[in-house]
Formats: C-alpha cells, sequence, structure tokens
C-alpha cells in the first residue's frame, strides 16, 4: 500500500476482518434472488422474439392457456400503455423494453410470459404461445445505425443536441460535445500528430446469477417482491411505473446478489412476476436462463471512436480532437454522455473538441456497466498517448505525468479538480519494481491510466444500539462487494465499540430511508456518510445522557473509546453497554437516523501496468505479470478495496482479449453461453498485484473516494500496449482475439 | 407427468426425494432437497456454480439426470464444514477475502475440496487449472487461488 497521508491512528477502518456476511455464503445458507422458494408458488417462462427487428401482427395464447397447470398469460395488454397517460420518454422506454408493444427492437426482447405449476409446465406453454410477426430491415452497429437511409428503430426519434432541429427523425438520439481553445492552432503547434480509429464490440457485465425475481401480490393490490438488484428502491420505483401503481403498494425485499457490475439497476422480470401473480392469484417466481440474461439484459456499447491527438517534441499535449459513436441498444441511453466526459479527464490539454453520439440499434438495450462508457473511450486515448510517448521517445508514465491533471486543474468536463491523487498512482507504477524488470522473449510492457467520477446520490441509514451495548446498523444499499464491512468498520470506529459488536443488515423498503442503487462507487461514501453521521447523532446522544446521569454541563463530558469520560475524570467512565443497560431510566431506546445527498465526491484515478507474452505462431495474448494502482482515498475496508480493484483487472482482461458480442446477418446473437462468451478464468490470469494509493478526499468524514468502478477504465489500452512493445502490431479493434492478432502478425510479415 | 422416487446419501444423510424423469440434480437438490446452496449460473455446464462431489467426483449438478444419482453419494457446499467446524477451505477463504459476492463460492469450494482430496499439495498453476471450470466475475481470482494455497498447506500440517 502506498500510504500518502499517515492514517490517523483508526482502531478498526483499514482493517481486515472476517465480513459480517461471509460465513453464510461459505455454508450455503445466504439467499440469493433465485433461492427463495413461497409456499402454493408458480414458475413463469418469458416468451421472447427471435427477430432483431420485426413488427407484432398477433398474439395467439389460446393452446398455452388451456395447457396443463397453466395459471396466468400476460402480454403488453396486460399493461398500462405509458404513452397513452403522459409517461415520460424515459418510462415509455423502460416499460417498452420490460414488454415489447406493437414492435420488437431486438432477439430476445419480451413478447409474453406466463406462469404454472412447474418449471416444465411454463417452459411447453411458453412455446405454445404463438406469435406472428411482419419481419423488418435491422441496423446492428453505429455505422449501419447511421448510413443515409437506415431503417429506422423509433419514426419519432430526432437527434436532441442539434441546432436546428433535424429535418428528419433517424436512429441518433442525442450528440454531446465538449470542446475548449483552437483545435487549429493546437494541431499547429504539435511536432507530433496521431489520429487513429477504433472499435469496441458489446461486451456483458457477465455476473454469474441470472436476474431473478419471486413476487406475491395480494388482492388488495399490494406486492411483496424478492429479487437481486442493486437497488431495490429502484425496483420499486420503476416496477411501479411500469404496472402503473404507487411505489407505496409494492415492497422489495433485496435478496443477496450475485454480481451487478451495473447490470442489475435495470428491471427486467420483476413488472412481469407481479402481473402473473396478481393474475394467477398465487406467488410466482421468474429466473432468466444463463442465454435469456446475454440476450436481454444489459451489455454495454460497442462503439467506434476515433481520436487525433498532438504533442510537442517536449512532452506537452496540444490539442485533442474526439468523435465517439456509442451503440444504445435498442432504446436511447448510451453512457457516450459519460464517455465524452471522462476520455480526455486525466490531462490537461488546452485544446480540444470531443463530440459523441447515442445510436440505437437492434440489439439489447445497454445497461450500466462498471465506469460506464470510459473505458473504450480510454483505450482509444491511452494508446494513441502511448504511441505519441513512443513517437518522441519519452517514457509513457512522464508524458502522463507532464500532463496530468492535478488539484485545481480545470476538468476537459467542466468543474476544478479539488484535491485528486492521479499523480500519486502514476509514480506508484512508476516506482514499482515491474516496471523496470527484464523481459523475455516475445513479452512486452504497456501502462494505461483511468478516471472515473464515482457518484454520491441520496442515501439512508439507522443505528440500533441494543440493550447490552452492541449495535445493529441498518441500511438501504445492496451490499455487492464488501459494503456491509465497511460500514460495520466506519460504525466501529465512531461508537468506539468491536466490529464483532456490530450487525450490519440491508433492509427491505419498508423498514430504512430511502436509498439510491448501489452503483457509481458510491455505498462506502455515500450510505457510509449515513452510517457515520447516525452514530455521532448516537454519541451526543450518549454524552447527554451521562451528563444527566453524572449531573453536569454535556460539554464537561467527551466520547472517547467507547465511553462516555468526563473531561476532568472526576468521574468513572460509563461504557456503552452501562449506558444502554440503563436507556430506560435516561430517556428510552438509543437510536438514530440519518439521510443525506452525499456532497463532496472524490474522483478516482488507476494507472496500471501490463506484461504479455504473444504466441507468434497462434496469436495467443497471455497476461503474465499486471499491476494496479488506485487511489481509494481512504480504503475502509482494505481487502475488498483490493479485491474491487483485481475484479476491474480480470474483466478488462476479458474485454481485451476475448470477449465480445457475436451477431449473424439476421440479427442473433450466436455466442451467448458461457462456453462461447469466453469469460476470463483462473487459468487465464496471474496473479493481479495492487498498489492502494490514499489521497483522502477531504469532504469525506474517512476520505473515502469509491473504490469499484475505475478499475475496469485502463486495462484494454493497458493490454493493448504490451502487444504493441511485445509484437511490434498496433491492435485498434477490441477483442484483440488471436485471429486478429495473427492477421496483423502476418500483415506486419508481409 | 409421474416422479420417480430417488434415494441417494446426501451429505451423509440418507435422503429419498422425488423427481421427474427430466429434472436435472441441480434443480432437484434445490427444489426437492432445499439445498439451494448449490446455485444456478447457467445450466449448460459452463460456469462451475452447482458443481457438487457425486461419487467423490468434482461434478455440475446441471448435466446430471436427478434419476441418475439413484444410490449414490452426494456432498454439498452444506455438507462441507464438519458439523460446526469449518472445513480449513471455508475458513481461509473467510479470512482471505476470497468471496465478494459469493454466488461462485459454493462451486469454487467444492471444486477446490475435489482438487486438495486428491492432491495435497498442488503449484498456483494446478490450482488455476483445477479451478478453471469454476467462473468468477468479482475477484479476478487472485485471492481465490491464495485462498487455497492457504488451506492446502494448513490441511498438509494438520
Amino acid at each position: 500500500m502506498a500510504v500518502i497521508e499517515e492514517n490517523p491512528g483508526y482502531k478498526w477502518v483499514g482493517t481486515r476482518p472476517i465480513r459480517p456476511d461471509g460465513l453464510e455464503k461459505i455454508t450455503g445458507k445466504a439467499q440469493f434472488g433465485a433461492d427463495s422458494i413461497l409456499p402454493g408458488m408458480l414458475y413463469g417462462s418469458v416468451v421472447r422474439s427471435p427477430h432483431a427487428h420485426a413488427r407484432i401482427l398477433s398474439i395467439d395464447m389460446s393452446v398455452a392457456k388451456s395447457m396443463p397447470g397453466v395459471k396466468a398469460v400476460i402480454t403488453s395488454a396486460d399493461f398500462p400503455d405509458l404513452a397513452l397517460n403522459g409517461g415520460s420518454a424515459g418510462d415509455i422506454d423502460m416499460s417498452n423494453n420490460v414488454m415489447a408493444r406493437a414492435k420488437v427492437l431486438y432477439e430476445g426482447h419480451v413478447v409474453a410470459a406466463v406462469a404454472a405449476n412447474t418449471r416444465e409446465q411454463a417452459k411447453a406453454a411458453a412455446d405454445a404461445v404463438i406469435v406472428n410477426y411482419e419481419v423488418l430491415p435491422h441496423v446492428l452497429t453505429v455505422d449501419e445505425a447511421m448510413a443515409d437511409n437506415a431503417p429506422l428503430l423509433h419514426d419519432g426519434m430526432y437527434t436532441k443536441g442539434i441546432d436546428p432541429k433535424p429535418e428528419k427523425p433517424s436512429n441518433v438520439a442525442s450528440r454531446v460535445v465538449h470542446e475548449r481553445g483552437d483545435l487549429d492552432k493546437g494541431f499547429a503547434e504539435a511536432d507530433l500528430v496521431i489520429e487513429r480509429e477504433y472499435t469496441t464490440k458489446p461486451v456483458h457485465q457477465g455476473y454469474i446469477e441470472p436476474h431473478a425475481a419471486v413476487a406475491d401480490a395480494n388482492s388488495d393490490g399490494r406486492a411483496h417482491i424478492w429479487c437481486s438488484s442493486q437497488g431495490h428502491f429502484q425496483m420499486r420505483a420503476h416496477t411501479a411505473t411500469v404496472l402503473g401503481v404507487s411505489p407505496g403498494t409494492i415492497k422489495v425485499t433485496a435478496a443477496e446478489i450475485g454480481g451487478g457490475f451495473g447490470g442489475k439497476t435495470v428491471v427486467y422480470l420483476e413488472p412481469l412476476a407481479v402481473r402473473l401473480s396478481q393474475r394467477a392469484g398465487r406467488p410466482v417466481k421468474l429466473v432468466m436462463d444463463r442465454d435469456e440474461v446475454f440476450r436481454a439484459s444489459g451489455p454495454t456499447s460497442g462503439t467506434r471512436i476515433k481520436v487525433k491527438m498532438g504533442v510537442t517534441n517536449e512532452g506537452q499535449l496540444t490539442a485533442a480532437d474526439v468523435w465517439m459513436g456509442y451503440e444504445a441498444g435498442a432504446f436511447s441511453g448510451s453512457p457516450v454522455g459519460a464517455a465524452g466526459m471522462t476520455v480526455i479527464a486525466c490531462y490537461d490539454i488546452p485544446n480540444f473538441f470531443v463530440e459523441g453520439f447515442d445510436v440505437v440499434v437492434n440489439k439489447p438495450r445497454v445497461a450500466a456497466y462498471r465506469a460506464p462508457g470510459a473505458p473504450m473511450a480510454a483505450f482509444a486515448v491511452e494508446t494513441v498517448m502511448d504511441e505519441l510517448a513512443r513517437g518522441i521517445n519519452i517514457d509513457p508514465i512522464d508524458l502522463r505525468l507532464q500532463n496530468a491533471v492535478v488539484e485545481g486543474t480545470q476538468a476537459s468536463y467542466g468543474p476544478k479538480f479539488p484535491r485528486i491523487g492521479f499523480v500519486e498512482t502514476l509514480e506508484a507504477i512508476k516506482n514499482h519494481p515491474q516496471y523496470t524488470a527484464e523481459l523475455g522473449p516475445n513479452q512486452g510492457r504497456g501502462v494505461a491510466a483511468g478516471f472515473w467520477f464515482n457518484a454520491g446520490m441520496n442515501s439512508s441509514a439507522t443505528v440500533h444500539i441494543n440493550e447490552n451495548g452492541t449495535a445493529t446498523v441498518v441500511v438501504g444499499s445492496p451490499d455487492i462487494g464488501g459494503s456491509r464491512q465497511s460500514m460495520a468498520l466506519m460504525a466501529a470506529e465512531e461508537l468506539g465499540i468491536s466490529y464483532e459488536n456490530i450487525k450490519p443488515v440491508v433492509a427491505d423498503t419498508e423498514t430504512v430511508g430511502f436509498n439510491d442503487v448501489t452503483g457509481g462507487s458510491r455505498v462506502t461514501l455515500a450510505t457510509g456518510a449515513a452510517v457515520v453521521d447516525a452514530c455521532r447523532v448516537i454519541t451526543a446522544d450518549l454524552r447527554a445522557r451521562a451528563a444527566k446521569t453524572w449531573d453536569v454541563e454535556i460539554d464537561d463530558v467527551e466520547w472517547v473509546d467507547g465511553q462516555a469520560q468526563h473531561v476532568d475524570g472526576s468521574q468513572p467512565p460509563l461504557s456503552l453497554a452501562d449506558l444502554a443497560g440503563k436507556s430506560g431510566r435516561t430517556g428510552g431506546p438509543i437510536s438514530a437516523t440519518a439521510s443525506l445527498n452525499a456532497r463532496g465526491v472524490g474522483a478516482a484515478f488507476s494507472t496500471q501496468l501490463c506484461d504479455v507474452e504473444v504466441d507468434p505462431e497462434t496469436g495467443i495474448t497471455r497476461v503474465i505479470r499486471y499491476v494496479s494502482a488506485q487511489d481509494a482515498g481512504r480504503a475502509i475496508s482494505p481487502a475488498y478495496v483490493e479485491g474491487q480493484m483485481q475484479g476491474g483487472v480480470a474483466q478488462g482482461i476479458g474485454w481485451a482479449l476475448n470477449e465480445e458480442y457475436i451477431h449473424n446477418s439476421s440479427g442473433v446473437m450466436e455466442n451467448a453461453s458461457f462456453l462461447d462468451y469466453r469469460i476470463p478464468v483462473a487459468s487465464d490470469l496471474p496473479m493481479i498485484d495492487t498498489v492502494i494509493v490514499e489521497v483522502p478526499n477531504p469532504a469525506h468524514p474517512y476520505g473515502v473516494r469509491g473504490v469499484g468502478e475505475v478499475g475496469i477504465v485502463p486495462p484494454m489500452a493497458a493490454v493493448a500496449n504490451a502487444i504493441s512493445d511485445a509484437a511490434g502490431v498496433r491492435m485498434k479493434d477490441l477483442p484483440m482475439s488471436p485471429v486478429k492478432l495473427l492477421e496483423a502478425l502476418n500483415e506486419k510479415g508481409k | 407427468m409421474s416422479r420417480r422416487h430417488i434415494t441417494a446419501t446426501i451429505n451423509g444423510d440418507e435422503v429419498d426425494f422425488l423427481a421427474e424423469e427430466g429434472s436435472s440434480l441441480l434443480n432437484a437438490l434445490r427444489d426437492e432437497v432445499g439445498l439451494t446452496g448449490v446455485k444456478e449460473g447457467c445450466g449448460t455446464g459452463d460456469c462451475g456454480s452447482c458443481s457438487v462431489l457425486l461419487n467423490d467426483y468434482l461434478t455440475c449438478a446441471c448435466l446430471v439426470f436427478a434419476p441418475e444419482v439413484e444410490g449414490g453419494t452426494i456432498v454439498t457446499v452444506e455438507g462441507l464444514a464438519n458439523g460446526g467446524e469449518l472445513h480449513p477451505l471455508q475458513q481461509c477463504f473467510l479470512e482471505g477475502a476470497a468471496l465478494q459476492c459469493g454466488i461462485c463460492t459454493p462451486g469454487f469450494l467444492m471444486a477446490a475440496k475435489a482438487l486438495l482430496d486428491r492432491n495435497p499439495n498442488p503449484t498456483e498453476t494446478e490450482i488455476r487449472y483445477a479451478l478453471a471450470g469454476n467462473l468468477c466475475r468479482c475477484t479476478g481470482y487472485d485471492k481465490i487461488v491464495r485462498a487455497v494455497q492457504e488451506a492446502a498447506s494448513q490441511i498438509r500440517e494438520a
């Protein structure tokens, strides 16, 4: 760990105890989305479009309805048409993605659903639903969708962000621009200009747990949902919107979540399960197959990106010109906005023009994926940075150090950076022994950097002091990678009691205040701040109770090491257990709630170092060593900070070398399984070394920034730069599969 | 549809349950026997989340028909601990932070047990290949491999 600012004597923050939810997970007791079984529960099955783009002419459910065990069948006719009810464009899209209305827009788009006594009966009934389609021409890529006279997904889509408004509809939902300075002047000042074009394919978050929901609807209009998601309050809100009911009629219990990475912020099955349960009068379980997860839940965008950058011989970046087309899938909302904001955010460049397009195509609607939009943009810019460094013969880290954003730099996307730790991550890699370790034959080394904003948003927490002085910390943020441990560590630090005496709980939507999704690397920052606030209300209360007991002023009482102490030592200290045991005499039970909109979000930077070995016979690239340095602000729970860093790198390596959605000419996905969509396995990867850099976020009580996302931003460029170093070829299209690399090597050999 | 009566030794106990002819062992264990620690990640034998030991062999429960286990012996993650005493693998996974979301953990524990049962002193490479049938999307495998190394060391010293 690279300690930039010493830990100011924390007892619990920064330690590595066993996680509170660990025992349930290593014994098989933890209840995930598909593990709920209710009395009388039915199984659901979903009917999906086999076509990439088609008009629904008719749906005949008569055979399905009459089959053995079938209790309910639904189509879009069973949901309110939000377009007729004044729904927002976003809500209409969400509803139409949950259940297609009039047209299907991608292979896998839901057209109907059934519920039956057994899963086999449900599947048979789904297979018996007859849908007549008029197949329409489709578009699959940015290039196809933006071509003149391309088939349109949405007749009413006029590109936003263009003045005047376009005369004709298109597949371009919006255009975003960021600019500064004078591009021509900047390129004129450069001694070296590199211009390159890149493509990336849609990739899936690849969580191992498929989407799952169990719903139990009552005849009074209320419903209870158990589901695996990154935000049960969001599932409640979105389900209510699609069903056309008040959120207050729906209770959602958060199951343990088996991975999400952004992809479980979206509602897919929940509204279907509730409606089927209402129609059948029985609880209904819906679980996606892996095949359905790939075909119908959120990948992230395929992209085309053009980058032109200029640098002086002295290593000063002078200009950047960036064009980005991001696939949104079937409905607008690709992460091109974030891509435009992050693409050059690591560097202080005086002249730039960044233009991005949100483009709809006949593929599943994209969902957030770890630092959404940033990794593909970084792949492009960070490989151009490598070429610039080599072109002017300067160390690639030195080029980055020379142009790095620091505290006070005006970010490319607007605000001035507060205290940040980018330079420290660059230096951590430069000083790492691997940076100068010897390379063998066919081996190469690459570096790349990345930026992510991190998020704050809304969080609530409640802390209860039990009668023996232990504590229950109640939050509403689903724990996706160890956040319960972070909450307990911060509460232990605040209350001055042992971590083991704190039980953190993720409560349902009716027993804790509102929380936004677990996303944006925000939970340890924002929900953590709510826990800290609630604990501070409690320690103030405890001081007041001690003051009352001693008949002194509250200012004479301090809370130190889990006990109330008189400032002059004139009273025997009162421990939390003492005060809790007698709380009835000092005002009743001890409990506090805090709700907040987190401010002072701390930006995250990561610099990574990758060594590869390329087999010139097969084109196979093996990552042989890897180091990731990331500014965590403060690592509350270092073991799980390392885990986030390592997990992001592993996903990035998969994105770099193997992973891609493969569609055939009919728009049908051809590799919708973990056999054919190959995510990294243990034998593909080396140990992933981590350097936690700690430049505390001044706006958080413990200096937290958030660590979940930025780690996936640099890997594709780090791998590409290492391949270039090893094999002398510049790979510009992801994934850098053996076939593509072999072609490039053969081309080079000619 | 008629269901078959099946008897097997599951986690040390003789258990009987009913299952459809075409039901997978995975669905039978989860729905009929109540062992939901056996997870479904793919249903096609590609992710290893449903790994169990069937007659001492590491097996994806999704690839076996339930009637095939008649008279057999099955160990699932629920049978890994000895009463209240955790298996060294479980303890090392906990202490080494070798899980994040935890959905793949039962399968990894069973695959690692199958490895250590036959090879108590595996190299890092042997561990990585023995676990290559199990997918984890959270950890990058680093801490999993280290936890298995540590558990192997503890078992050898015990």
